[in-house]
């Protein structure tokens, strides 16, 4: 696919500001980890992804699953923009009968290859996919982020040994690492340095790179996709409500956030500015 | 034959049929049977070790790709250990997963009551959509397990792994999985019992008959969905039952059949189970003992549920 770093940066762009507007428009969301996660996942469904809007079922696509289920807003946006599913229908987020609840639901979205919701869980099932994969040999990929609060839970870090045990090279994990949880910060509550290190031991390929730089990202991408025999982890720096002024600063009150009409007003505003 | 051999058998059977179908073990494939299948399925067989969450996961992950996992490790693991796995990876997202739970209730013996699940029944019971199976025998088990792995959804299996009484000897018999066994006529007392409990119930019918007591034994081998009309059916004829099972008292079989009584038909009925205690280490017979869970236990019972029918009188020996 030839997407250049520019068309993904305006990307990430348009999907950053369709974000806010949605979440905006409700009132209430959980902002500030859909923002921080939106450069990787730009990057993984506009130039690695091969997925076909037209036939969601198509059993030798690739597959990512958003095993850190509350960046589910992200995924919408991203799955309208790629014609998944009307995109006027994003405005019904969490609203009475939607299609498109606050987490993932692999019954209701086009689109969506797992549900999650319950942390911790995701990159089990991304596992059980690579490992179809494999047996049905259809050379698929599976892509999954995990966040670094998630990373708490005991249960990635099963996946993570089984994983590596079993070479799942056709399995490229990320962990959002904006180093925010809602009750302070992984640091001060339960620190996972030296995170790089950590997935080192249990036998990844790991890579460290700033996540909201579109041409690192794809370079780390194009890298891990070369390595044979081991399951590869991308660990994003990121910042938490990356993009606007207000909700970064926020910081821990950023993960589920109420906004006002005219906190909606100002974040578009500062995203149409193209702060990135 | 242990029914542990009868799941590997008829699972190596399927496999060879059916490509779709893949195992996943967490250390007990030995103990639960399906260990030998590595040989001839290697690329089907998934062991990930001391790890049930994980193995959850994985088996919701290879069903959303079309495949048709079969999971097992011991009941207390396969439910109270991964409930939430089950709960969102599997339930919620309505994946065909079909989950072995072996060594239920008093069947963990030696192992204890550290192993011994008694509200297994209870914690899949309350997911939405699962569907609850509980085996009575070899027979029975061998005809069940291609109906559950063609139910397009998710299944608990509380598989007893060891060698139990042959149940089902009639040839013609034809097992459905949504269809309860009337097992013994008889219009004085109905007795709905799974697993281990059939035979229990079996033997009480003869106890009341030489009391000239006539009891109806039904094998409600799937406890969710139940099959209400053949219940009903009998417990309008009988209009008293006793319900048996290896389980708590509260929240499996005894609960199921009760909340179908009280809204449908209301009649007197007592519940053989685990009366709201954890088990204990032992050998079968003791077991079946210490817990009033023995053909002797339900002729008491029965006669508390006639009793209560007769005179209308509340009698209960169930600590409440």
């Amino acid at each position: 696919m030839s997407v250049s770093t520019d068309d993904l940066v305006r990307k990430c762009r348009e999907i950053r500001y369709t974000v806010a507007d949605v979440i905006g428009r409700l009132g209430v969301g959980h902002i500030g980890g859909s923002l921080s996660i939106v450069e990787a996942m730009v990057v993984v469904y506009y130039k690695y992804l091969r997925i076909d809007a037209a036939n969601p079922a198509k059993p030798d696509r690739d597959r990512f699953v958003l095993s850190k289920g509350h960046a589910g807003p992200t995924l919408y946006a991203i799955l309208a923009d790629l014609g998944f599913f009307p995109a006027d229908r994003l405005h019904t987020l969490n609203r009475n009968g939607t299609t498109l609840p606050s987490h993932p639901d692999i019954k209701l979205t086009p689109g969506v290859d797992m549900t999650t919701g319950s942390l911790g869980q995701g990159l089990s099932a991304a596992i059980g996919m690579a490992l179809a994969s494999r047996y049905r040999q259809d050379n698929a990929r599976v892509y999954a982020v995990i966040g670094d609060g998630e990373s708490q839970e005991g249960q990635i870090w099963e996946a993570a040994m089984y994983a590596a045990h079993m070479k799942l090279d056709n399995l490229l994990v990320f962990t959002d690492f904006n180093n925010l949880i809602i009750d302070g910060t992984i640091d001060e509550m339960n620190g996972l340095e030296p995170l790089d290190k950590k997935w080192e031991a249990f036998g990844w390929n790991v890579q460290v790179v700033d996540g909201h730089d579109v041409a690192a990202i794809d370079a780390a991408i194009e890298s891990a996709l070369a390595v044979k025999g081991k399951p590869s982890m991308v660990i994003l720096k990121t910042t938490k409500g990356k993009g606007v002024s207000f909700i970064e600063a926020a910081l821990t009150a950023n993960h589920n956030m109420p906004l006002t009409p005219d906190q909606h007003k100002q974040a578009l505003e500062e995203l149409a500015l193209g702060r990135n | 034959m242990e029914m542990r051999k009868v799941l590997g058998d008829t699972l190596a059977e399927m496999m060879r049929r059916d490509d779709r179908i893949v195992v996943l073990d967490a250390d007990l494939s030995k103990a639960n049977g399906t260990y030998p299948l590595r040989k001839e399925f290697p690329d089907r067989m998934f062991n990930v070790g001391v790890a049930e969450a994980n193995m959850t996961g994985i088996a919701a992950g290879l069903a959303t790709y079309g495949l048709v996992p079969f999971m097992t490790t011991f009941a207390p693991f396969a439910t109270r250990r991964v409930c939430d796995q089950v709960e969102l990876s599997i339930a919620y997202a309505n994946l065909p997963v079909k989950i072995i739970g072996s060594d239920p209730g008093i069947a963990a013996e030696l192992n204890g009551g550290t192993h011994m699940s008694v509200n297994d029944i209870g914690i899949m019971r309350g997911m939405p959509g699962m569907v609850v199976y509980e085996p009575a025998d070899n027979v029975q088990f061998r005809q069940a397990l291609p109906q559950i792995a063609r139910h397009n959804g998710p299944v608990y299996i509380r598989m007893f792994r060891k060698t139990t009484p042959n149940i089902f000897t009639d040839p013609g018999y034809a097992f459905d999985l949504f269809k309860a066994d009337i097992l013994r006529a008889g219009d004085d007392v109905a007795l709905f019992c799974s697993g281990v409990e059939v035979s229990k119930a079996l033997d009480a019918t003869v106890i009341l008959a030489n009391e000239g007591i006539a009891a109806e034994v039904v094998n409600v081998h799937t406890i969710k969905p139940l099959d209400s009309e053949t219940i009903l059916a009998t417990l309008r004829k009988t209009g008293c039952a006793v319900t048996c099972e290896n389980h708590s008292i509260y929240n499996g079989l005894g609960s199921a059949v009760m909340e179908l009584a009280a809204e449908h038909f209301p009649v007197p009925i007592q519940r053989i189970g685990f009366q709201d205690r954890f088990g204990e280490v032992g050998k079968l017979d003791y077991l079946f003992t210490a817990l009033q869970l023995t053909a002797e236990d339900i002729v008491t019972k029965a006669k508390l549920a006639l009793a209560a029918k007769a005179g209308g009188v509340a009698v209960s020996s169930t600590a409440l």
